[in-house]
């Protein structure tokens, strides 16, 4: 609502987050320019100043083509710039760039596809975890945790040019990588009008600056590439040069699109992280002491420094007193990683028949996750299913309607899984937390008891411990060691853990005095206090449960405090200390948000001062300063290890540390800037039952000419559990349809309403026809490109029914966070309906070998500079 | 009632010498629209709440008379929704109380072409003996360098992001203490 200007890109914000939209509108209102850039003209599209089609996954050559044109007009916020990032900072002189290197970094292995790091660090700095392959196999962006990967050396100040003149500074690296994202390549890889381009660059810059800020918004159409973490950090490089982050009206809004899906990242269930961004242990962290090696490091700066109070303090509220300095606070009893164990590749270790067991909570991938048809094959070869939720969905009855049953690729009597189905509680129905979009949590009190067997998670895994701790009592197995010492003692509300209690303990206790600690510096590493996510201390400060605030915002000033409670700390604005400038005071009136008040020796302002209150901007550390006093006054970023925002990433990313243009994995379009086609570092699991239709260097293009998306509709939700089965809401949204242009139509023979198919390598799907020329047809040098569009949310039942769209789309992941592409692929348009039954599978066969589809499609991911890059599947 | 009475309670009369000559206000109530009240003035109780769809986090005020949820609105304090919904969140009772609400537990055998009725604490138990079993079958106490594993393989776990901190927490806790890793989220989708 402060903002001067909002960027959209990779959201229909109105469409998926309608009553969040109502600021951008009030904020339109007041006379801010709205941009949407989106393959498709949209709710939010209509509502904008200016909508900009492009090709869908060219976004970081969009938005490449934005930093150049900062950079070469002078436009970036240079004090900002200077004072608050990365940009001065020397990088060590065994760096090549893609420009020098046909797209790649150096240090790329194409036999692994995986890149050593070591040579993207600053001058004379170390950092951990250069090893390219184990972390392309956990993830391990988030191995170091929120703070990025540590960095040894930092304490006493990076090598550094303050005119940014230096050849081998950030921002001359910058200018370099971006060179060629000229705004005629920009229309030619993205589809979009010169004029456009430039409309949006000017707004941006326009509105950017000491006395304007632009907002930049998000959601799943970045983040679901192969490319999707670069992405957002293109975008993030833009708000940094132009000093939009900290500041009011600025900011890079990650629109998440579940009610507690922050939450979930939060107080994870991810098989990388422990709660509050800690990552799990692998093998190569032999004690507590190697694991915190790992993690930060020994001179940085910044409050991940003390990532030892917040690892000893989780392992008190998981092991209690059996948790002491003398066993390293039960750091052993921590299971270890060794690879990627994400969701879809234990999918694919099911059809294996290498898991035995699937619990699914509320969750419904038969229709929900990227390749139906292979999560349904996963299920049928479990021995048992438990599934949760509150009504029947596909993915508790895979068994006996799934489209695999029609096929024959499942039959009931030879199907041996077993499935419980147990009805869970719904919102209403309980009390806790969600954690919404910008950090901010909730409490929600309980309106009714749940009926007959429907019970809440916390119930069923109170109970379920109990059960499992009983059986196991007395055992001597040093296996069951972890299991029998947890600290499994929440106050009890009748038969289910208390909530309050469990949230009070997620909060922190201070282990002397019984009381919750009321915020995460109060944390100890010496087993003194508990809790269960550092990043959610201060949530039960002073014993009140402030997440169940709920004083009006027509009392309240501006930033609302007093309503909820937002991690860390209730700042609602993060890294708010960069809303000031270097000697702390506001950069202008307009936009002040906190500053510092020399008279009384603290900092203070509308929001929560992200920042040591006490800490002058003048404060400059003494020799040998760690952790938090070791930022100076004037180092914002506070949870990083050199106290900068990073344009350049010397690490925590496995794919490279700046933004290129890549080709999604499934393109019609050769790379027009390298040789390298795709992302090298995509994680490809090449084999039969995941098939990728071809992108270039291969042939057989032809097959699957069209770029095909896909997302959400207001009136339906995901997986449609929660939608499909609402009758309101399926009258609103009664079929599945796909929307195509009126070129398109014409060229397909597709008629309005009619019914059409789609088609992949994978599968075919029937919608209904809508021609609208809200699909535009995209005009390339050579040819003009036709985009189709589909919602997602249909599945065999429910008041309203159609086929899985996710059938559609293959397995291929980003190396970062293993999240799948399912934003971009192609695939062929017929008109009619599909085949049915054998004669589907036939069809589909046909595609592929037409398309001369094998397990190695789409795997030889290493195509710049070699003829014959290794291919890799699964055999291999 | 007098005939002036009756003549002046006729909703044309009032339509044509009254202040709303369109009829589409006072002219056209009847004594039944007049006593009509918002199923919500009879509420035992409002509860405060937050919508289960996206993640803007609009708050709902559930209204509750004898046990049963009778409504949901948004709450017009919030400063995120400012009382607003989407068709969605505005759905929410019939999501809540709508007759797609399983009760049941429900068990399909190996090899079954039908659902079976199971009771609550028989399914818990089951569940419980699956869930030792396959975790001995996934063990894996050491990898072949010799270095702790301390896990099992043999279970996996997808949890929906409608499930609250708490839940998160106990889910997460316990698995960890079970060995188990591969217990993944819709964060990762």
């Amino acid at each position: 609502m402060n903002a001067d200007c909002i960027v959209i890109m990779g959201s229909n914000m109105a469409e998926a987050h309608p009553v969040g939209f109502q600021w951008v509108m009030e904020a339109k209102a007041r006379g801010a320019e709205v941009i949407h850039v989106d393959p498709r003209f949209t709710r939010t599209s209509a509502l904008a100043d200016l909508h900009v089609p492009l090709r869908a996954g060219t976004d970081v050559a969009f938005l490449g083509g934005v930093i150049k044109y900062i950079l070469d007009n002078d436009l970036d916020f240079r004090e900002y710039v200077t004072a608050y990032t990365n940009a001065s900072f020397l990088v060590d002189e065994r760096y090549v760039d893609t420009e020098d290197l046909d797209g790649l970094f150096s240090g790329y292995d194409p036999e692994t596809g995986s890149y050593d790091r070591s040579s993207w660090q600053y001058e004379g700095v170390d950092a951990e975890g250069a090893d390219g392959v184990r972390a392309k196999e956990q993830s391990s962006s988030y191995e170091a945790g929120a703070g990025g990967a540590p960095l040894e050396g930092v304490g006493e100040g990076v090598a550094s040019d303050p005119t940014l003149e230096h050849p081998r500074c950030v921002f001359q690296i910058l200018r370099r990588h971006f060179a060629r994202y000229t705004p005629e390549v920009v229309s030619t890889i993205c589809g979009v009008p010169v004029d456009r381009f430039l409309r949006v660059c000017r707004a941006w810059t326009e509105n950017s600056g000491r006395e304007r800020t632009t907002a930049l918004v998000y959601s799943v159409g970045w983040t679901q590439h192969t490319t999707g973490p670069q992405n957002v950090r293109a975008g993030s490089i833009i708000q940094l040069l132009l000093g939009n982050i900290g500041r009011p009206g600025g900011g890079v809004y990650a629109l998440r699109g579940h009610a507690n899906i922050q939450g979930s990242t939060d107080i994870p269930t991810l098989f990388n992280l422990l709660p509050g961004y800690l990552p799990m242990p692998d093998t190569s962290h032999e004690n507590l002491a190697a694991y915190l090696e790992n993690i930060r490091g020994k001179d940085q700066k910044g409050f991940w420094y003390n990532a030892d109070a917040y690892t000893v303090s989780l392992l008190k509220e998981y092991w209690g007193e059996k948790a002491t300095p003398e066993n390293d606070f039960c750091f052993d009893y921590l299971p270890r990683i060794n690879g990627d164990h994400a969701t879809y590749r234990t999918v694919m270790d099911m059809v294996e028949g290498r898991v035995f067991g699937y619990f699914l909570l509320g969750q419904n991938p038969a229709v929900g996750s990227a390749h139906g048809h292979l999560q349904r094959m996963a299920m049928a070869n479990l021995d048992w299913v438990v599934v949760r939720d509150l009504a029947m969905i596909e993915s508790a009855t895979f068994w006996k309607d799934s489209p695999e049953i029609e096929t024959g690729e499942i039959v009931p009597e030879k199907c041996r899984t077993e499935v419980f189905f147990f009805p869970a509680a719904s919102h209403v129905e309980k009390s806790g937390t969600f954690t919404q979009t910008q950090r901010m949590v909730q409490w929600r009190d309980q309106a009714v008891e749940p009926r007959g067997d429907q019970r809440s998670e916390l119930w069923f895994f109170h109970r379920l411990g109990v059960l499992l701790r009983e059986r196991l009592a007395g055992s001597t197995d040093e296996r069951d060691r972890p299991l029998l010492d947890l600290a499994w003692d929440y106050a009890m509300e009748g038969d289910e853990p208390s909530a309050e209690d469990v949230l009070r303990r997620i909060n922190g206790i201070d282990l002397r005095t019984g009381k919750p600690v009321n915020g995460y510096p109060e944390l100890r590493a010496d087993g003194t206090t508990s809790s269960g996510c550092w990043l959610y201390s201060g949530v039960f400060a002073d014993g009140v449960n402030q997440a169940a605030r709920r004083r009006s915002h027509l009392e309240q000033e501006a930033y609302d405090l007093e309503w909820g409670w937002t991690w860390p700390l209730n700042r609602r604005v993060l890294y708010n200390r960069a809303s000031a400038d270097p000697e702390g005071r506001p950069w202008s009136e307009r936009k002040a948000l906190v500053w510092w008040d020399a008279e009384k020796g603290e900092w203070t302002g509308h929001d929560v001062p992200d920042f040591e209150r006490a800490k002058p901007p003048d404060y400059r550390p003494p020799a040998g300063a760690v952790g938090p006093e070791a930022l100076r006054g004037d180092d914002p970023f506070i949870m990083q290890a050199d106290g900068k925002a990073w344009l350049f990433a010397p690490s925590g990313l496995v794919d490279g540390p700046l933004p290129t243009h890549y080709e999604p994995h499934e393109s019609p379009v050769r790379n027009l800037l390298y040789g390298q086609q795709g992302s090298p570092a995509r994680k490809v699991y090449g084999r039969p039952d995941n098939p990728s239709n071809p992108a270039p260097p291969e042939p057989n293009l032809d097959v699957f000419p069209f770029v095909f998306t896909a997302s959400r509709l207001t009136e339906h939700h995901t997986a449609g559990g929660m939608s499909r089965q609402v009758p309101y809401l399926a009258e609103l949204q009664p079929a599945l349809f796909v929307e195509v242009s009126p070129e398109l139509a014409t060229e397909r023979g597709l008629a309005h309403l009619g019914w059409a198919h789609v088609v992949t390598s994978r599968g075919a799907v029937d919608a209904r026809v809508v021609v609208t020329d809200r699909m535009t047809p995209l005009r390339l040098p050579d040819r003009v490109l036709h985009q189709v569009w589909m919602p997602y949310h249909f599945g065999q039942s429910g008041v309203v029914r159609g086929d899985v769209v996710n059938d559609l789309i293959g397995v291929v992941v980003d190396p970062n966070v293993f999240i799948q592409e399912s934003k971009v692929l192609t695939c062929d348009v017929q008109p009619g309906r599909r085949p049915r039954g054998r004669a589907l599978l036939e069809y589909l066969e046909g595609y592929r070998r037409r398309a001369g589809v094998t397990e190695e499609t789409g795997t030889r991911i290493a195509t710049a500079g070699r003829l014959d890059p290794p291919a890799h599947t699964e055999r291999t | 009632m007098g005939v002036g009475d009756w003549v002046r309670s006729w909703p044309v009369y009032r339509q044509l010498t009254g202040t709303d000559r369109l009829g589409r206000g006072a002219a056209a109530r009847s004594r039944r629209s007049a006593e009509l009240t918002p199923r919500t003035a009879s509420a035992d109780r409002v509860v405060g709440s937050v919508c289960p769809f996206c993640a803007v986090g609009c708050a709902q005020k559930v209204y509750v008379k004898d046990e049963r949820v009778i409504q949901i609105e948004g709450n017009p304090d919030s400063p995120i929704s400012r009382g607003r919904l989407c068709p969605k969140g505005s759905a929410s009772k019939q999501l809540v109380t709508g007759p797609q609400r399983q009760e049941h537990v429900l068990y399909r055998a190996p090899y079954a072409s039908e659902w079976q009725r199971l009771d609550l604490d028989t399914a818990m138990d089951m569940v419980a003996e699956r869930v030792l079993d396959a975790r001995r079958r996934g063990w894996q106490d050491r990898d072949e360098q010799g270095r702790t594993l301390r896990r099992t393989m043999g279970l996996a776990g997808l949890g929906g992001a409608t499930l609250d901190n708490e839940e998160n927490h106990l889910v997460k806790k316990l698995f960890t203490a079970l060995g188990a890793v591969q217990i993944e989220n819709q964060a990762r989708i």
